[in-house]
C-alpha cells in the first residue's frame, strides 16, 4: 500500500512540474507573440463588423443596470452594436429595469419563461444577423477599450472566436480579494492555454464568437450548467480557433460568500468533469493537438491529484494531532520553545520527496509573479495575495470533493 | 503539434527530478556518516571507560569523574529513531545496521555501568526498556513520553530502549536473563520486569529506584524554594 502511494505520489510530482515547466517554455514563446500582437492592435481596425450582444438576467435588478452601461460605453461604432437584454422570467424588478431602456436605439429587450441560460441564448440567436454575436452575464462589465482589442483578431478568418481576461469588480470580502488573485493566475492561463490553441472555456463575460459557429455546430447545450464549456469543447472538437485577447477587460462580481462561491464552483468542476467525460474521445488523440494530448488529461489529473494530496495532508495531520493527544492523555500539556542553539541539520527533512515539492513550490510562485504581472501590470505583496496563499489551498478541496462526489454518484447539481 | 517543445519540457523536468534524488542521496549519505561517526565516538567512549573500570582493580571509585559514561548515547538513539520514523533517506540494510551497532553498545554500556554499580555500591538508576516496531504500538509510544519525562526530571537515570522485535541474539539473551516474556512495551527495573502501561506517578510511587529520585529532587527543591524565600524576605529588626 505505501509503495503504491508513493507511485502515485511521484508521478503527480512529476506531471505537476511538468505541467509548471510547460507553462513558463509557452511564456518565452508568448512574450515573442505579444509584440506582435501590438502591433496588429496599433495598426486599428480597417473595416468594423456588426457585434451583437447578449445579456441574458435573472433576478438580476442590482447589477443589470451597469452591466447595460457598460456595454453603452463600449468605445465602439454604435451603428455596428446591438444589444439584446433578455429577461429570463425573473420575479424581481428585473424586467422593469430593462423597460427603461426600451427605446434605446440598437437595443431589443425581451422577456419569456424561465428556462435557464441556455434557453436564453439559443432565444436570442435566432434573432441575430450580426457578423459576430457574443455574451455578458448581468453581473459583469466591460472595459470602454474590450471590444476594440477583441475585434481585431478576426481579421484572420482561422480565429472563430475570441475571449477577453477576466478580473474581479471592485473586491472587498476576503474571498472577494482571494478571487482577484485567483483570476490573475486565470489571466496568465488563458493567454498560455490559447498560444497553443488549447482553450475549453469560452467565459459567459464577453467571449465573442464569429455567428458562423452557431450556423456550423448549432446553438448553446445545457451541458451540466456549464454551456461555456460545453460550447468551447465542442469548437475544439471541430477544430475552430478560439484564442484570447488578455488587453480585454471584463470585470465580474465575485462571490462574497464561501456557500455562493462553493455552489459556483462545484458548478464549474462539475461541468468541467463531466463536459471533458462528453468529449473523452478527443484524450490523447494527436489530431485535436495539445488541448487532446495534454491539457485537458492534466486538467481532469490536476482534480484527482489535488483531492489526493489533500487526503494525505489531512492523514498526516490527524495522525500528528493524534499523537500530541496521546501525548497529552499520557504526560499532559508540556510546551516548550524549541531550542534554537541544538539545531542540528540531521533533523531536517531532506527526503527527494521534499526536495521536489520545493521545486514545485518555487515554480508556483514563480509562475504567480509573471500572472500578476500580466494581470496587473506589476506584482507586489498584497493582502490579497496573503489571502490567496494561505486561505485557498484550504477550501478548493472542498468543492473539487463536493464536484467528484457529484459526479461519481451521478447527483445533479443546481446553477443557484 | 510540437513534439520538440514536449521534450524539452520532459528533458528539465528529468534534470530537476534527477537533481532532487542526488541531491537527497548525497545528504543522505553525509546523515549516514554522522551517525557512524557518533557511533564510533560512543564506542571509542565505551573502551576508555572500560579500561577505565579495569584499572579501577588497583584505585578507587573516587576517581571515576562525571565523563566515565558515554553522553552520546542518547544523540545516537535520537538520531536513529529519527531516521526510523521519519525518514532519513537510509536503506533499510543501513538502518538495520545502524540499529543492531546502537543496541550492541547500549548493552556494552550497560553492562560497564551495572558493574560500576556493583563495584561502588552505588543505587542502580537504570532502565532496559523493550517496545516493538511491528505494528503500531500505542502502549509503547505512551511508555516512550513517560520515559522521556522522566529523564527531564532526573538526569540521572539511564534509559536503554531495545527494539523487541528486531532480530538480534544479544537482546533476545538480555530478554532471558531477566525471564521476560515476549511482549511490549516492557521494562526492567532493578532486575524485575513490568510489563505495559506505567504513567511517570505510578512509576515515581511504585519503582523503589525511582521513588528515591523523586524524594531527592523533591527535597532539592524544597531546599531551592526555602533559599529563595529566605533571600527575598527583609530582615526584620
Amino acid at each position: 500500500m505505501a509503495e503504491i502511494q508513493s507511485v502515485i505520489l511521484y508521478f503527480t510530482l512529476f506531471v505537476t512540474l511538468f505541467f509548471e515547466i510547460f507553462l513558463l517554455i509557452t511564456y518565452f514563446e508568448v512574450r515573442e507573440e505579444l509584440k506582435l500582437e501590438e502591433k496588429l492592435l496599433n495598426k486599428g481596425i480597417s473595416r468594423y463588423p456588426s457585434v451583437s450582444i447578449v445579456v441574458p438576467c435573472f433576478n438580476e435588478e442590482k447589477t443589470v443596470a451597469s452591466t447595460v452601461e457598460s456595454l453603452l460605453s463600449l468605445d465602439y461604432p454604435q451603428d455596428k452594436l446591438s444589444l439584446i437584454l433578455v429577461d429570463d422570467g425573473s420575479s424581481d424588478g428585473t424586467w422593469q429595469v430593462l423597460k427603461r431602456y426600451g427605446g434605446h436605439p440598437g437595443i431589443e429587450i425581451y422577456t419569456k419563461e424561465n428556462g435557464g441560460k441556455t434557453s436564453v441564448l439559443n432565444f436570442a440567436l435566432e434573432r441575430i444577423q450580426t457578423d459576430l454575436v457574443g455574451c455578458l452575464d448581468a453581473d459583469s462589465f466591460v472595459d470602454p477599450g474590450a471590444l476594440k482589442v477583441i475585434v481585431p483578431y478576426f481579421e484572420d478568418p482561422e480565429i472563430m472566436s475570441v475571449i477577453p481576461s477576466i478580473k474581479v469588480h471592485q473586491p472587498k470580502s476576503v474571498l472577494q480579494q482571494m478571487q482577484k488573485i485567483e483570476y490573475s493566475w486565470g489571466v496568465f492561463l488563458r493567454r498560455m492555454l490559447s498560444s497553443i490553441g488549447a482553450l475549453y472555456v469560452t467565459p459567459g463575460p464577453f467571449s465573442i464568437f464569429r455567428r458562423q459557429v452557431f450556423s456550423d455546430l448549432g446553438g448553446y447545450r445545457h451541458a451540466h450548467h456549464t454551456e461555456d464549456m460545453e460550447l468551447a469543447m465542442r469548437m475544439q472538437k471541430n477544430r475552430y480557433r478560439i484564442v484570447n485577447s488578455h488587453r480585454a477587460h471584463v470585470y465580474t462580481v465575485a462571490p462574497a460568500k464561501l456557500g455562493a462561491l462553493v455552489k459556483q464552483r462545484v458548478r464549474w468542476t462539475y461541468g468541467f468533469l463531466n463536459n471533458a467525460l462528453d468529449y473523452r474521445e478527443m484524450f490523447f488523440k494527436r489530431q485535436y493537438g495539445h488541448i487532446g494530448i495534454f491539457i485537458l488529461p492534466i486538467a481532469t489529473l490536476s482534480v484527482f491529484a489535488t483531492l489526493l494530496a489533500t487526503g494525505n495532508m489531512l492523514w498526516r495531520i490527524a495522525d500528528k494531532v493524534s499523537d500530541w493527544i496521546l501525548k497529552y492523555q499520557t504526560v499532559g500539556f508540556r510546551f516548550r520553545l524549541p531550542d534554537v542553539s541544538s539545531f542540528n541539520w540531521y533533523f531536517l527533512n531532506t527526503g527527494v520527496i521534499s526536495f521536489i515539492t520545493l521545486s514545485v513550490i518555487m515554480l508556483t510562485l514563480a509562475i504567480l509573479f509573471l500572472a500578476l504581472r500580466m494581470a496587473n501590470g506589476r506584482a507586489e505583496f498584497s493582502k490579497a495575495l496573503l489571502y490567496y496563499l494561505t486561505l485557498y489551498v484550504l477550501i478548493v478541496p472542498i468543492w473539487l470533493a463536493k464536484a467528484v462526489f457529484s459526479t461519481v454518484f451521478r447527483r445533479n447539481i443546481t446553477w443557484r | 503539434m510540437d513534439t520538440r517543445k514536449y521534450l524539452i519540457t520532459f528533458l528539465i523536468t528529468a534534470t530537476i527530478f534527477g537533481t532532487a534524488v542526488f541531491t537527497s542521496n548525497i545528504l543522505s549519505g553525509k546523515k549516514l556518516e554522522d551517525v557512524r561517526s557518533i557511533g564510533n565516538r560512543v564506542s571509542l567512549d565505551i573502551l576508555a571507560s572500560e579500561i577505565q573500570f579495569a584499572l579501577l582493580e588497583e584505585t578507587s571509585c573516587q576517581d571515576i569523574g562525571p565523563g566515565f559514561l558515554s553522553k552520546e548515547l542518547g544523540p545516537l538513539g535520537e538520531r536513529i529513531a529519527y531516521a526510523e520514523n521519519q525518514g532519513a533517506g537510509f536503506s533499510t540494510a543501513d538502518l538495520a545496521s545502524l540499529k543492531r551497532s546502537y543496541f550492541l553498545l547500549e548493552i556494552k554500556d550497560y553492562l560497564l555501568m551495572k558493574r560500576l554499580t556493583e563495584k561502588c555500591a552505588i543505587e542502580p538508576t537504570f532502565i532496559l526498556y523493550f517496545y516493538t516496531s511491528e505494528g503500531r504500538c500505542r502502549d509503547c509510544e505512551r511508555i516512550g513520553h513517560v520515559l522521556t519525562t522522566l529523564r527531564e526530571r532526573h538526569p540521572e537515570l539511564r534509559v536503554y530502549s531495545f527494539d523487541g522485535s528486531f532480530d538480534l541474539e544479544a537482546i533476545r539473551t538480555l530478554q532471558n536473563i531477566y525471564k521476560m516474556e515476549n511482549e511490549a512495551p516492557a521494562m526492567v527495573i532493578n532486575g524485575r520486569p513490568y510489563y505495559g502501561f506505567y504513567s511517570v506517578e505510578e512509576l515515581e510511587s511504585e519503582v523503589p529506584a525511582i521513588a528515591l529520585l523523586a524524594a531527592q529532587r523533591a527535597a532539592t527543591l524544597k531546599m531551592l524554594e526555602e533559599e529563595a524565600s529566605a533571600t527575598s524576605t527583609p530582615q526584620q529588626r
